[in-house]
């Protein structure tokens, strides 16, 4: 099955998305990675006022290369899910709807994804330049010091990605 | 004895860390081709054709194919009659990757320090391997490697009485824990014999040869032929979606060994299988 996830992100919108469909995002994404992770891992634990809004935020594990002159960023594919893992369920209980990346998640995530009813969406890894194309706008909201690790905000158009763990927690790994 | 200037070395290596980053070589593309033609599975043979376009998008030179442009590996292979002058010899490979990550656009991707984490910003130090052989060239291969696929990579210090069965059941564990983790198809680079960092280091050099290019001495043809089959009846596929092609190729390099040992140590490369090479 192929959907459409525009903007505003709801848990309405994703509640049908099953374990293998295709999916095309337009709008605001947050490339975030490692070193960003552990960032808000650590402000969310000492209770401090966070750079960017969760509550029904998208998360992309992604850290692109410099962008040339005239282009919004660099080539921007997915990079693996699963060093995020250990942030992951704390992030998705702070209201995260969605996370991108490629390859499988552990028990914990899955967990998480089905206690909020979120989901885990795979782009495709090494298609860096052609995802690249789908991002129109790219800006650094936080921690412009990790430069590519920064957290960017990402205006997205029709980025193609599969549902990978879906909110009954069927994994597209596990066969 | 010739004399070569290192700031040739630059140059090549400056050229190579680029191209490479932006052009897949013909063997590459051409397996990749092959295999995504064979793929039934919708989903599977739409990650190709995206695979694919990405390599044709890349290759216009705005964006480089992968976003991870790689640890910067370098084999130099230096003739035993050639007098380098100009400089030091890894100051100048490392000044080419500097120059080729600014000049290319390239992510900085190296950190200084394991904890401390602290970016070097023009993903500098290179890896540097260097051969001394016969004659008065010197080769210079470059190969960006990511770690999507390194950290995927493991090596197990077998013993002899291990022999073909559990070295190929080992290779076979190794593929089945990345999983989809590495980019699937891989290529997976295999060292067998040696010691410890030996292992290890034909692993990585097994990727520099060309796909669809098989090992001179049959016995070990016939295992790359073998391993690359069950590797592919894993169904992990591309991607990790499930699928025919879980590996492009699998290339073996073995050496003379202890008596008491049998390391064997793989090096798991993803799609984005890239090196280039300049003879000066």
């Amino acid at each position: 099955m192929k959907h459409i996830l525009t903007e505003p992100y709801t848990k309405e919108k994703i509640a049908a998305f099953r374990t293998g469909d295709t999916v095309l995002i337009t709008g605001t994404i947050y490339a975030a990675r490692d070193a960003a992770h552990k960032r808000l891992e650590e402000m969310i634990e000492n209770g401090q006022m966070l750079p960017l809004d969760l509550q029904n935020a998208i998360l992309y594990y992604a850290g692109p290369t410099p962008a040339r002159p005239g282009y919004p960023i660099g080539s921007a594919g997915p990079t693996t899910s699963g060093r995020m893992d250990p942030y992951t369920p704390l992030l998705l209980e702070q209201g995260v709807l969605a996370t991108i990346g490629k390859g499988p998640r552990n028990k914990e995530v899955i967990e998480a994804i089905k206690k909020q009813e979120a989901v885990y969406l795979a782009a495709i890894g090494g298609a860096a330049a052609v995802i690249a194309q789908c991002v129109e706008t790219a800006e650094v909201v936080a921690f412009e010091e990790l430069g590519t690790e920064a957290i960017r905000k990402l205006t997205v158009r029709e980025l193609p990605v599969v549902v990978a763990i879906d909110r009954s927690g069927k994994s597209i790994y596990e066969k | 004895m010739r004399e070569l200037n290192v700031a040739e070395i630059t140059k090549a290596v400056k050229t190579l860390y680029i191209n490479a980053n932006y052009h897949l070589g013909e063997d590459v593309k051409r397996c990749i081709h092959q295999c995504g033609a064979r793929e039934r599975d919708e989903l599977a043979s739409s990650v190709f054709e995206t695979i694919e376009h990405n390599i044709a998008v890349a290759e216009e030179g705005v964006f480089p194919i992968c976003q991870d442009t790689g640890m910067a590996c370098v084999f130099l292979e230096i003739g035993q009659d050639v007098h380098l002058v100009g400089g030091n010899l890894k100051d100048a490979v490392n000044e080419g990757v500097r120059q080729g990550c600014k000049e290319g656009y390239l992510r900085r991707t190296i950190v200084e320090d394991p904890f401390r984490r602290k970016n070097t910003e023009d993903s500098t130090p290179a890896d540097i391997n260097i051969d001394i052989v016969s004659g008065e060239q010197v080769k210079v291969i470059v190969a960006p490697k990511g770690f999507g696929s390194e950290n995927m990579s493991q090596i197990r210090m077998l013993t002899p009485g291990a022999g073909v069965k559990g070295a190929e059941e080992a290779i076979l564990d190794i593929c089945r824990q990345a999983g989809g983790n590495p980019c699937p198809p891989m290529v997976v680079g295999v060292g067998i014999g040696g010691n410890f960092n030996k292992a290890a280091l034909m692993a990585k050099k097994a990727l520099l040869r060309p796909i669809g290019t098989h090992h001179e001495d049959a016995f070990y043809a016939e295992m790359e032929e073998r391993l690359l089959e069950q590797i592919n009846d894993l169904n992990i596929g591309p991607q990790g979606f499930g699928g025919k092609t879980t590996a492009l190729a699998v290339h073996i390099l073995a050496a003379p060994t202890h008596i008491a040992g049998l390391p064997v140590a793989v090096n798991i490369n993803c799609h984005v299988s890239r090196h280039g090479e300049i003879l000066l």
